[in-house]
């Protein structure tokens, strides 16, 4: 469950970034290549957030989808499912232009 | 009285901690001379029967290390003891409830009982896990995977995560081939079609079969360091 260390590592940007006030919401990315269970994120985010300033805080992820741009024929595709592949020549050569996103986007503070 | 929110835009990436921290694990071992090896796989795959067969067959050539990572129990490392060299033992239990996998900084942790200026190879045996070690860059030079054909066809597209990051596959337990209904050639099909152009390499830690080949690949790595 990588889950819980990366709740440990998004709690500890939020409290830092919180300068004193108090986190009422973490707005994150998360792309489709991390296999991150959203689930299993926000159990161990609630978790870790106690005692901190982010106890309480929602947890927002948005879902990034996989991306590439083929080697190949050089077109830039959705990747919805593995084996990742290019829609248009069906090439496995991938540039992933998007899906690797693990990012604290944005938090929302109280003011003080 | 109404509190209001105000927004504050962070974009920080979650594993930028740990990411500095493998860049400052790499420093050492560069300074060192010492090439890394992050091996991973399930647990059951045979890293640890793998190890011993490795450790057999280059020592007294290169001056290995190893790292062993797991939840509890020093029972690998009991296992790799009868060779005599550098070894560590990092139990990842502390932690939360015990990690599934070593990150750049239980790594870091064990550094200091190593004697890495005299350690030419330092093979890191991961915890054995699917998915999360994937995710943790500790400093290593090279990936290398180990999967056993007990494990199925499928898992590339199941956990393309870890199959994605491998520099080498070792597909291990191939003594069990005539036994077992696994298909090798749709395995390799799916293995390509995550992480195009791998190479693997079959073994078996039981027989000993492809531990030269590996073996020789790892040195053919360390002449082009």
């Amino acid at each position: 469950m990588h889950e819980l260390s990366i709740a440990e590592s998004v709690v500890r940007i939020a409290s830092r970034q919180a300068d004193g006030r108090r986190v009422t919401k973490v707005q994150m990315k998360v792309g489709y290549l991390r296999q991150v269970v959203p689930s299993a994120l926000t159990f161990g985010f609630g978790l870790l957030a106690e005692g901190t300033p982010v106890e309480g805080a929602e947890l927002e992820m948005e879902q990034i989808p996989a991306e590439g741009r083929c080697r190949l024929c050089g077109v830039e595709s959705r990747l919805g499912s593995f084996p990742l592949q290019c829609e248009e020549c069906g090439g496995f050569d991938l540039e992933i232009l998007k899906g690797e996103e693990l990012m604290v986007e944005s938090l929302e503070l109280e003011e003080a | 009285m109404h509190r209001t929110a105000v927004k504050k835009v962070v974009r920080e990436n979650v594993l930028d901690a740990n990411d500095t921290l493998a860049r400052a694990n790499r420093d050492l071992f560069d300074r060192a001379g010492t090439y890394t090896i992050n091996m991973m796989s399930s647990p059951g795959a045979g890293k640890t029967a793998l190890l011993e067969r490795t450790l057999e067959r280059l020592r007294g050539q290169l001056r290995l290390g190893v790292l062993e990572g797991d939840v509890q129990t020093t029972l690998d490392a009991d296992r790799l003891a009868r060779f005599h060299i550098p070894l560590v033992q990092v139990n990842t239990d502390p932690g939360f409830g015990g990690e599934c996998h070593l990150d750049a900084n239980m790594v870091r942790s064990g550094l200091g009982e190593l004697p890495l200026e005299d350690i030419d190879v330092l093979i890191i045996e991961n915890v054995g896990n699917l998915v999360c070690p994937a995710e943790f860059r500790v400093g290593e030079d090279v990936r290398v995977m180990v999967y056993s054909i007990t494990e199925g066809e499928e898992k590339p597209l199941k956990y393309p995560l870890m199959f994605r990051s491998a520099d080498l596959v070792l597909v291990n337990k191939v003594d069990l081939l005539e036994h077992l209904d696994f298909d090798l050639e749709q395995f390799l099909g799916n293995l390509d079609a995550v992480n195009p152009g791998v190479r693997t390499i079959l073994t078996s830690a039981r027989t000993g079969q492809g531990v030269d080949e590996w073996c020789d690949w790892l040195g053919q790595r360390l002449e082009n360091v």
